[in-house]
């Protein structure tokens, strides 16, 4: 598989933050609250995994529903993320947008348009229209994308945060179903690329890492996973593992064997001919 | 909820809440109508007739008879 030669230089603790928009972020493994059988496994895995940054969606109020996400957000102290989920033209993701930033008080958004409901594939036309608006109107957009690298530079040039290209369709727990094209799209980065979507173990986001993206945006794989909390502290360690392994440059892959001890100082064990 | 009209004579206005038909009274604001739902604000995004109300403007905006009314919080999702 081709991997860049590129070796991110680190400077000891707080030198290798995931920053986007400015923002500092310790962990790079960014995790979603869809699909947590409920609030009590879902604040275990949110701590489990390290994350600082977690993504949540705008519904109607339910009263009867137990608990509060935004009482769980403030004791844990981790940043809400609100997403467009559930939106299929730029028209909804601006109106979707403006409700995350007032409930929510914040400007950033993770920005979806998807084309259908079977699939959720990103709806390419609709997405570089709603992400152009939305910068426009002073978001901070991190952009849901497919792994496409034109549609990753385009993205990148109306002026996202980020853009999140999918490994594979959401939930699907697939993996990095094209790794060529997400060397490419890190390779062209002007921005942080966040693999979102698809990862469905640990050695999928520890790819993810290997092949440069600056972070892992997941949710199902953790959330639904028979144990939730122990695949969230795997994720954790898959992506530590994946980054330091990215930025440690691995060795080239190549068709016959090494040495790796030297043939040099061999003793002559040959028994005398009778 | 119950409601005969659009604005009744007594002067109940008749307004839509998530789906739901709520009768509220004349000169009801965003911000009355949170507290009257005992919707706490936090977390919390109000839209009217489809256009979102800025959290400082939920004092004044009056609701208007048959205004549809969208207050929505944050929820899972990924």
């Amino acid at each position: 598989m081709a991997v860049t030669d590129e070796i991110t230089p680190t400077t000891g603790p707080g030198g290798d933050d995931l920053v986007i928009a400015g923002q500092r972020f310790r962990s790079r493994l960014i995790l979603g609250t869809g699909g947590a059988p409920n609030l009590e496994v879902l604040e275990q895995a949110l701590v489990a995994s390290g994350t600082e940054l977690t993504t949540v969606a705008l519904r109607r109020v339910d009263p009867s529903a137990p608990g509060s996400l935004f009482e769980l957000l403030e004791r844990t102290g981790i940043r809400a993320l609100p997403n467009t989920a559930g939106c299929f033209t730029a028209r909804d993701a601006l109106k979707t947008a403006q409700l995350g930033r007032e409930a929510l008080e914040t400007d950033w958004v993770k920005l979806e348009v998807i084309a259908d409901e079977r699939t959720l594939l990103p709806e390419p036309v609709e997405l570089l229209d709603a992400a152009e608006q939305l910068v426009d109107d002073g978001f901070v957009v991190l952009a849901y994308t497919n792994d496409d690298p034109v549609l990753a530079r385009r993205l990148a040039e109306v002026g996202v945060a980020a853009v999140m290209p999918l490994g594979a369709p959401i939930g699907s727990g697939m993996g990095i179903r094209n790794p060529y094209n997400l060397a490419i799209i890190v390779e062209e980065a002007t921005v942080p690329i966040v693999l979102d979507a698809g990862i469905g173990t640990a050695s999928d986001a520890a790819l993810a890492m290997e092949l440069g993206c600056d972070a892992v945006l997941l949710a199902t794989a953790v959330t639904r996973a028979r144990d939730p909390v122990r695949m969230a502290r795997a994720m954790r360690h898959a992506v530590e593992a994946g980054r330091l392994a990215r930025t440690a440059g691995r060795i080239p892959r190549r068709r016959y064997a090494q040495a790796s001890t030297s043939f040099e100082g061999l003793p002559d064990l040959d028994t005398p001919a009778e | 909820m119950s409601g005969g009209g659009a604005a009744q004579g007594g002067g109940s206005v008749v307004v839509t809440v998530n789906g739901e038909r709520h009768e509220v009274a004349p000169g009801t604001t965003v911000a009355s109508l949170l507290d009257r739902l005992g919707t706490e604000g936090r977390g919390v995004a109000v839209a009217v007739d489809g256009e979102v109300v800025a959290r400082s403007s939920w004092p004044e905006h009056e609701l208007a008879p048959g205004a549809r009314v969208e207050i929505l919080s944050i929820a899972r999702g990924g």
